[in-house]
């Protein structure tokens, strides 16, 4: 069986830096891989590599076998068709009121009715626990956790094959994070779609993983099932997930 | 620092930068012509690229015409019955309706795009698009050009008109003038190619606000400190290109070549 995502000796340099050398990765259908890693590992640029936002400089990235990394205008957007996306701020359009955001792809990319679009919108706000009062809101008006909410609506309603996350809990409350983590995990198994996430909050990380692969320096450094990590006996994992200050990774505090 | 080094730095930046808006155009230009064209938004934009921007170009030329009018009536001894309507419908049309547009509808306009795109690209929203299938060329870029290219030289006929009457007010309320001998002398010298040239800088004018607008908030980068330079460089960039345009489109038009 080919893997539903795959990426080989992925490579990516900014200027002198080097943000990813050499990712190894694969993400098998309807499955849940999460990517832990500290802040400037190369988490992001990751993901952003996949979406065809950046282009690797060397390494090949497959989605369902096909080679996407140097696709640029229709297929790249046919490939971006089986994609959604949570954004770590939720990036929902400022200019559009909540529904519009929602139906956005129904719209644009499939070419739905306005009226049409909006029943759909509503079936996938509710199904993230917002009434259709808020449809008519403008994102500015919701609060963090509610934007988040929004977005990930956003990210199920053209019904994609392969949604990504961008730290999902980030700037939320213990308890709002835990309600949009269990919302993660309902509407992935509902949809049985396959996820890949980014974060560096562990008790996401644990709730919403099947596997978990940790990055470090550009490079996956270890990658397994969830239920193993604890015994992963690799010094890197060990000090991430228990959040120590002391251990082989050194923060880069004084320049 | 070697000076010659400093001198080389600024050299390659600047034709770097060049060709990065050569390159952005490149893909800017297409996405108008290519289907989907977001009919809906190119309205939208026309409104406010256009419609928002009549006040402060009417206001403009108005007081540019009157200006123009009082200044030559001071600086001609004889004949000014028929220099100051002449130089103000030649000097409207030709040169200061679509130069002092231009560069209104630029701090206006280049100013607003910028900040948009630029705070839709700190914050993912350009990014969102993608994910959504959207082309952000053709979603963002495109009805943006469309609308300035458009609605330009609409501004600048209603310029035009405003800012020859702002002379005529002058010249018969301030100088005595004689109101039918004025018209009469300003449709006399004016001649159809005087306003064609004027409109044609002005769709031209519309193409580099839009632009400079676009491309500065696209590729800004950072927060709040990011978008107010793309801001400041859309607005100062835009107006260095509308001058520039402007006076290479008046050698085309009027130059030794044209005669």
């Amino acid at each position: 069986m080919t893997a539903k995502i795959e990426l080989k000796g992925v490579m990516k340099r900014f200027g002198r830096k080097v943000v990813l050398d050499g990712v190894d990765l694969s993400v098998e259908q309807g499955e849940s891989l999460v990517i832990i890693g500290g802040s400037g590992s190369g988490k992001s640029v990751t993901l952003k590599c996949i979406l065809g936002l950046i282009t690797p400089d060397k390494g090949s990235i497959k989605v369902d076998g096909q080679e996407v990394t140097r696709l640029t205008g229709r297929p790249r957007e046919q490939v971006n068709r089986k994609f959604g996306m949570l954004f770590q701020s939720a990036a929902l359009f400022d200019s559009l009121k909540v529904w519009e955001n929602v139906a956005f792809a129904l719209i644009q990319g499939r070419g739905l009715g306005r009226r049409e679009a909006k029943e759909i919108a509503l079936q996938k706000l509710a199904k993230v626990g917002l009434g259709p009062e808020v449809g008519e809101l403008s994102p500015s008006e919701l609060s963090g956790g509610m934007q988040k909410r929004v977005g990930l609506a956003r990210a199920i309603a053209a019904e994609p094959e392969i949604i990504f996350f961008d730290e999902p809990t980030t700037g939320l409350d213990p308890i709002m994070a835990d309600v949009i983590n269990d919302l993660i995990v309902a509407t992935v198994k509902d949809m049985g779609v396959t996820t890949l996430s980014i974060t560096h909050d562990m008790a996401s990380a644990r709730k919403i993983a099947d596997k978990i692969a940790m990055i470090y320096k550009g490079k996956i450094i270890w990658a397994g099932r969830k239920a193993d990590i604890d015994k992963s006996g690799n010094p890197y994992v060990d000090q991430f997930i228990h959040g120590r200050a002391e251990g082989p990774i050194k923060m880069e505090l004084a320049k | 620092m070697n000076p010659f080094a400093l001198v080389g730095r600024f050299v390659v930046t600047f034709l770097r930068e060049i060709g990065r808006i050569a390159q952005f155009a490149a893909l800017a230009v297409p996405a108008c012509f290519m289907p989907p064209i977001y009919g809906r938004l190119v309205l939208q934009q026309m409104l406010r690229i256009g419609y928002f921007s009549l006040p402060v170009v009417g206001l403009t030329a108005f007081f540019t015409g009157g200006a123009l009018a009082l200044q030559i009536f001071v600086g001609s001894d004889i004949g000014a019955e028929t220099l100051v309507p002449q130089i103000v419908v030649l000097g409207i049309t030709r040169e200061l309706g679509p130069v002092m547009a231009g560069l209104m509808v630029a701090g206006r306009v280049s100013a607003a795009i910028a900040a948009e795109l630029g705070t839709m690209r700190v914050t993912e929203q350009i990014d969102a698009l993608v994910t959504l299938s959207t082309n952000p060329f053709k979603y963002l870029v495109a009805p943006r050009l469309i609308a300035a290219v458009l609605t330009m030289p609409v501004l600048v006929a209603i310029a035009d008109i405003i800012g020859v009457m702002g002379g005529w007010i002058v010249a018969v309320y301030s100088l005595d003038f004689n109101s039918a001998a004025y018209l009469n002398n300003t449709a006399d010298f004016l001649k159809m190619g005087d306003v064609t040239s004027g409109l044609w800088k002005a769709a031209v004018f519309g193409f580099i606000i839009a632009l400079m607008g676009c491309f500065h908030g696209y590729n800004s980068k950072g927060g709040a400190q990011g978008v107010g330079a793309a801001t400041t460089n859309a607005v100062v960039s835009a107006a260095i290109l509308i001058l520039a345009a402007n006076y290479f489109m008046t050698s085309i038009f009027f130059g030794e070549g044209s005669r």
